[in-house]
């Protein structure tokens, strides 16, 4: 494993503390060891930590601890609530020029931050908003760079500029603007070459571009999985360019990205986008909250709790309902469509088990335990009983699988697995019947999870 | 051979100067500002290492042995201790010589490592160095998934003037590999390097896709020595650790190269590295030119890294 979870650390460091109602300067400065280092492994540049934890730390002694959570969590709940506070709790979109008029977009960072790619995928997501792209080819000096950005461009059929390798890229970004006024393209998105921020005559082409043609958003694209340098080149690309937003990339790994708060905390400028996979469609929004959660790698425990909280307090009886059939081991596939539909209010069942402490680290342990196209296929297989069957599944016979296999579109084998491993826990339910905790019970043991779950 | 050696110091020192600034400024600031050996003493040590992307495992373990000595000694003074702290560092990042055999070998070396971290680069850097050793090479382009990455390598290839053996975009990696081994045999050639596309190590069919192509090598050319290297960005910060783990599990890592470092990374990656992996970084990118990929020094890295002499370019460094 590749960081000790926060939660467990911090339940070490609690195990003595548990019922305390009020957070005394003692517990505070253990917890908070704890998340400094946490924040230091996930890369959070230092000064950052240090004045972070110097702010919690005031805010947090004295602080009541809330009910049903102990010191620990209290501290990590305020940690949390200061760290989406300071990525800012909201998403943020590319400022575009009105009208008809064109958003010229210039992409700066390092060598290999990605900026090529993100160019095109930032293509694809504004085309799908009716915007008209055209991708320029700045980079006159990595080999292939040009080639690399056509080929991105034709496949999100999205037109790309070039003018070779023998131009300025000041000369090239002014003429593909007037190409761009020509042809009715509203949006031109500059593709420059990685930089390093202190090499001086590159940043000065940067600075070329901008006194040559009006460039209205300059987007730093940096890598997440940079360390604690990620400071210093965002700094330096900010003071010598004036950057308006960043963009993250490779998120798709298992950093805990860091590096999104440290740029956050020195520029103050927003994360707009993050790329999230190989195909020219992983781009996404920024969620701020959501990646405050991943810096800290914990499992939001809390958010789950509020989340399970909605989520019964919306169907509470059904709820009650459910969790008294399971005890009794009635549990049948009425309530399994039933439990399948909150857990997908919940955001579904790997948002969940991802807010799991101790869950959240490895993305591809995840993707094993939970395969989300076998639970479609359960609840085809379900939807395709009739009534009478989800609520009894002993009719169930030979001719009725053979139907339900051919309506699920799925072979007869997985039907008659699906329904052995469905009576197996519907046996396990019954014999932790009168032990199973109300309503949080209810998804133990479903099929389609190879893992147990840890409620 | 000497001038060559001074210029790839220089080169390197160029390199590392922001390097060298950032960590010695700080354990500079320490040393002086602390008369004696405290737990705060040791408190700003550890900090200072870990803002050098050290790493807290690594640092951890470099300032435990550091206060060992320390009372084991008798030392007294900061200034010893700093003496002690980068013969601690130079002694954990010591290569072992034989760790370059396979320049001289004939040998398959394939290179791989997470997206953007330079392997493309890399392989044109290392082709045309061993090309100038006088080596028969053969590069083969396997990244067919990233757009024109087989151009950007044939370019490299072309500048270090060995062939190169490829693959349609989309082509199964894997059958390039396969012809590439076959044709290194067939020529006669001494070293066979292998561009691979850039994976996330935590994406499992790019992994397995990767395994495979180990496999190959290792059934179609058994004779040959067999060099794993994995790049790693000199910027990345402790996520670099968990890369070279997880590629090593899938092909036996047998060196790293550690790029960028001509920025204002600070390298201690590399310690951690070192420390935890005990994988060793073979070479070192600290500039753009086919020339800036070199062997790497222990001996040097450090003494780069920790060079404490006031420097002007510092002043005129400073933006």
């Amino acid at each position: 494993m590749a960081f000790e979870s926060l939660t467990d650390k911090l339940q070490n460091v609690f195990k003595n503390l548990r019922s305390k109602g009020r957070l005394t300067e003692e517990d505070v400065k253990a917890a908070l060891k704890e998340v400094k280092m946490a924040l230091l492994e996930a890369d959070v540049n230092f000064k950052v930590v240090k004045q972070f934890v110097k702010a919690v730390e005031e805010r947090a002694i004295g602080q009541d601890v809330m009910n049903g959570l102990n010191p620990g969590q209290m501290v990590i709940k305020i940690v949390n609530e200061e760290l989406i506070a300071l990525m800012g709790s909201e998403t943020t979109e590319i400022a575009m020029q009105p009208g008809k008029a064109i958003t010229v977009i210039m992409m700066v960072g390092l060598q290999g931050a990605g900026k090529t790619t993100a160019t095109a995928k930032i293509a694809g997501k504004l085309k799908t908003r009716g915007k008209k792209s055209l991708l320029v080819a700045c980079d006159i000096y990595r080999p292939a760079a040009i080639e690399q950005l056509q080929i991105n461009g034709q496949k999100q059929e999205v037109d790309v500029f070039s003018m070779g390798t023998d131009h300025q890229p000041a000369e090239i970004a002014k003429e593909a603007i007037a190409y761009a006024e020509k042809n009715g393209h509203n949006v031109v998105i500059l593709d420059t070459a990685g930089r390093l921020h202190v090499d001086e005559d590159m940043m000065a082409e940067l600075q070329e571009i901008q006194s040559t043609v009006t460039v209205h958003q300059t987007l730093l694209v940096v890598d997440a999985m940079t360390g604690q340098d990620a400071v210093n080149v965002a700094k330096e690309f900010d003071e010598k360019v004036g950057i308006d937003g960043v963009i993250l990339t490779k998120l798709d790994g298992d950093t805990r990205g860091g590096a999104a708060l440290s740029i956050k905390a020195v520029t103050g400028k927003p994360i707009l986008y993050v790329g999230m996979g190989e195909k020219l469609s992983d781009m996404e929004q920024f969620y701020p909250d959501r990646m405050a959660n991943r810096i800290l790698g914990m499992g939001d425990v809390l958010s789950l709790i509020e989340k399970a909280q909605e989520s019964i307090d919306i169907d509470e009886d059904k709820g009650r309902e459910m969790a008294g059939r399971m005890k009794k081991g009635k549990f049948d596939f009425e309530d399994y469509l039933e439990s399948m539909k909150q857990m997908r209010n919940m955001g579904g069942l790997s948002s969940i088990l991802g807010m799991l402490p101790g869950m959240g680290i490895k993305g591809a342990d995840l993707e094993s335990m939970i395969d989300e196209e076998q639970l479609k296929h359960m609840e085809a297989i379900v939807l395709s009983m009739t009534k009478a069957e989800r609520r009894n599944p002993k009719l169930l016979n030979p001719q009725r699988k053979h139907r339900i296999a051919k309506g699920a579109g799925v072979d007869i084998a997985v039907v008659n697995r699906f329904i052995k491993q469905f009576e197996q826990s519907q046996k396990m339910m019954k014999q932790f019947g009168g032990g199973a905790k109300r309503g949080r019970g209810m998804f133990g043991g479903f099929p389609g999870m190879k893992g147990g779950f840890p409620f | 051979m000497s001038e060559e050696k001074k210029g790839f110091f220089a080169r390197l020192k160029a390199g590392l100067t922001k390097t060298r600034e950032n960590i010695v400024r700080g354990i500079d600031s320490v040393f002086s500002g602390f008369s004696t050996i405290d737990e705060d003493f040791y408190e700003e040590l550890e900090e200072i290492l870990i803002m050098g992307d050290i790493g807290i495992n690594a640092t951890t373990e470099i300032i435990e042995r550091l206060k060992e000595q320390v009372k084991e000694q008798h030392l007294k003074e900061t200034s010893e201790c700093r003496q002690l702290l980068i013969d601690g560092i130079r002694e954990q990042m010591k290569v072992d010589e034989t760790a370059y055999d396979f320049e001289k070998e004939q040998s398959v070396i394939m290179v791989i490592g997470v997206n953007g971290v330079g392997k493309t680069t890399s392989v044109g850097k290392l082709a045309g160095k061993l090309k100038g050793e006088g080596r028969k090479v053969l590069i083969a382009a396997a990244d067919t998934f990233r757009a024109a990455a087989g151009d950007q390598l044939a370019e490299w290839a072309r500048r270090a003037d060995v062939p190169m053996i490829g693959g349609a975009e989309g082509a199964d990696p894997a059958s390039v590999v396969y012809d590439a081994v076959s044709a290194a045999k067939a020529r006669g050639v001494d070293v066979l390097l292998i561009d691979t596309a850039g994976r996330l190590h935590n994406k499992k069919n790019l992994m397995e896709e990767l395994r495979k192509m180990n496999r190959i090598i290792d059934r179609e050319f058994p004779d040959a020595h067999r060099e794993n290297l994995i790049v790693l960005d000199g910027t990345t910060g402790q996520n670099a650790l968990v890369q070279a783990r997880e590629f090593g599990e899938v092909a036996d890592l047998t060196g790293i190269v550690l790029t960028k470092m001509d920025g204002t990374a600070k390298g201690g990656i590399a310690v951690a590295i070192q420390s935890e992996l005990k994988i060793p970084v073979k070479y070192i990118g600290v500039g753009e030119t086919i020339e800036d990929l070199q062997k790497f020094n222990s001996d040097e890295f450090v003494n780069a890294l920790f060079d404490v002499r006031p420097e002007t370019e510092n002043e005129s460094r400073e933006i």
